[in-house]
């Protein structure tokens, strides 16, 4: 029961991927470790239980192709659902960063004023 | 190219070999497999090299198959009593520590129904107290199994020590109705208390909520074939013996108390151990039965809606509709929790549906009669607590149809409604124990 081996975190990624369009399996893992900084303990199937809750919550939708050469293939597309919860996310990260750069600021001013020497 | 097909195919049916994933997910993770072939291959490997490559970087079976059954827990339980060779000798274990807590159990509850003396039935202490004789062996056998720790066994045991002591210190009126709702209510709330063991700690969790609905089915379902099984075989004893002289009665009292008992915690360990068998069993039953309760219901509604519900209340009735609305909502929970959640909506949510809205339109019916008598007659503690449950089955049931409603029209996930029932459970479980408690000192035990 090691969390660490899950891919659990990476949803919001694979989430934005799909935002971009919709994508199968190799595909969108290949997107996800290109557009993330460090390395994943998980591997490559640990992503598959991830695509099943997606689909469970109702974020992705998936759909069978066959594909030209007669190999099936499982697509995956983002819902309106997944679209709404992926914007409050990012919506959230904006919103905790303008709060870091107000703290950043106001400490900044505190430190020069601090050092000003005379000023009560 | 032979070779890597050869070996492709070995892959592929050992990962077939786990039960936890199934034939969907075989083909996507082949899929994957093969693309990721594909790519080494064009950076300049040899198929072998790039086969073995791409195995290494999908990660090891074992890896793979427990993700999936943690995320499909509905798979989870096949996973976990898959048999590999070092579980053979765990079972062993397990299955002499069920049967130390079925016999503690069945001793306990033996001793308890000869020193309440007889004619049994007679003994309202044996009749308030037959729960707490018996589920906190169940408590204890869940507590052994998951290994909790000391602080949960603390957390466990509390529940137990308050209702003995509420249980037995109200200075409740022989036989009346505060006892009778207090002794009814307190296997429910226990049960409760069982959850927590049962979820190895973990309340908050809604998977493990909804498995312990599960188990309550399956559970239940069991104990009923125990029953049966225990039925026929002391009919037939008695057919055998009586002729030979022996009292029935004797045979009855010193054979039903433990079994009944013991029967608790053997339904239990099946449950946890044999649920291969009853996997198939299980959607098999709500299949077979949530149609004919649906058309039950409809019909009921339709005649009582006809005939108006006035003329023909009375208390059995109440009872009688109350116990009906429980069923209902005992066989939607369990569907829920043996249904695919992944699968979109089919024929069985629509039944589902339509026995939800029959219970709903009943239990709109006996609201208003109740709330009627009540403004005519007063508050009792009966009608007190047959308020209270309807209005809880009422909440429930309307969430039910809204959501399934929602899920049937597209517009809403099968999770949501999953969620819902999860969520509202625990209200149960704090009415009864309301009723437990707080009801008898309001209508000073009466």
């Amino acid at each position: 029961m090691d969390e660490e081996l899950t891919a659990a975190p990476a949803a919001p990624v694979v989430l934005a991927v799909l935002s971009e369009g919709e994508s199968y399996g190799y595909e969108i893992l290949k997107r996800v470790r290109e557009s993330s900084v460090g390395e994943y303990a998980w591997t490559d199937a640990m992503v598959y239980p991830l695509f099943h809750r997606l689909r469970r919550l109702g974020y992705v939708t998936t759909e069978w192709r066959t594909l030209p050469e007669g190999r099936r293939r499982n697509y995956y597309a983002i819902t309106d659902h997944g679209r709404t919860v992926l914007a409050r996310r990012q919506g959230l990260k904006v919103l905790a960063m303008d709060a870091l750069g107000e703290m950043w600021r106001g400490t900044s001013w505190l430190l020069t004023a601090a050092s000003r020497p005379g000023t009560p | 190219m032979d070779q890597l097909e050869l070996e492709i195919e070995g892959w592929r049916a050992f990962v077939e070999q786990s039960p936890a994933v199934d034939g969907r997910d075989v083909e996507e993770l082949e899929d994957h497999l093969r693309d990721q072939i594909a790519d080494l291959t064009e950076a300049g490997l040899t198929a072998d090299e790039a086969f073995l490559i791409a195995v290494k970087r999908l990660g090891s079976i074992d890896e793979i198959s427990r993700e999936f059954a943690r995320e499909n827990s509905g798979r989870l339980w096949r996973q976990l009593t898959a048999p590999g060779a070092s579980d053979l000798e765990q079972t062993g274990r397990w299955w002499r520590q069920a049967l130390l807590f079925a016999i503690a159990a069945a001793v306990t509850f033996q001793i308890a129904f000869l020193a309440a003396g007889t004619p049994p039935g007679d003994s309202s202490w044996l009749v308030r107290n037959a729960s707490l004789l018996v589920l906190p062996f169940l408590a204890g056998y869940f507590v052994a199994r998951r290994r909790l720790s000391w602080n949960q066994v603390l957390v466990t045991a509390a529940p137990f020590v308050v209702a003995a002591v509420v249980i037995n210190v109200y200075p409740f009126i022989d036989g009346g109705s505060t006892e009778l709702l207090a002794a009814s209510h307190l296997p429910v709330v226990l049960w409760f208390v069982v959850a927590y063991p049962y979820m190895n700690g973990v309340t908050r969790s809604h998977e493990r909520r909804m498995d312990f609905v599960r188990f309550t089915g399956e559970w239940f379902i069991y104990y009923v074939l125990i029953s049966l099984g225990g039925g026929v075989l002391v009919g037939l004893t008695l057919a055998v013996l009586e002729p030979a002289g022996v009292d029935p009665d004797q045979i009855a009292q010193w054979v039903l108390p433990w079994g009944s008992a013991g029967a608790v915690i053997v339904a239990a360990w099946l449950v946890e151990t044999k649920q291969r068998v009853i996997e198939n069993m299980a959607p098999v039953l709500t299949m077979v039965f949530t149609p004919l309760f649906a058309l039950m219901l409809a019909g009921a509604a339709v005649v009582y809606a006809v005939t108006g519900l006035g003329g023909a209340f009375n208390r059995e009735l109440l009872g009688v509709f109350d116990a009906l609305l429980v069923v209902v909502l005992g066989l939607v929970l369990y569907g829920i929790s043996a249904r695919d959640p992944l699968q979109g909506p089919g024929w069985m949510d629509r039944i589902q549906l339509v026995a939800v809205v029959s219970a709903l339109v009943l239990d709109l019916m006996v609201l208003g009669v109740m709330v009627a008598r009540i403004g005519e007659l007063g508050f009792t503690p009966n009608r007190t607590a047959a308020l209270g449950l309807n209005i809880l089955l009422f909440v429930s049931l309307v969430g039910t149809a809204w959501l399934s409603a929602r899920f049937l029209a597209g517009q809403s996930t099968f999770n949501r409604l999953e969620r819902w029932q999860t969520t509202y459970l625990p209200v149960f479980g704090v009415w009864a124990a309301a009723v437990v408690v707080v009801l008898p000192p309001l209508f000073s035990f009466s």
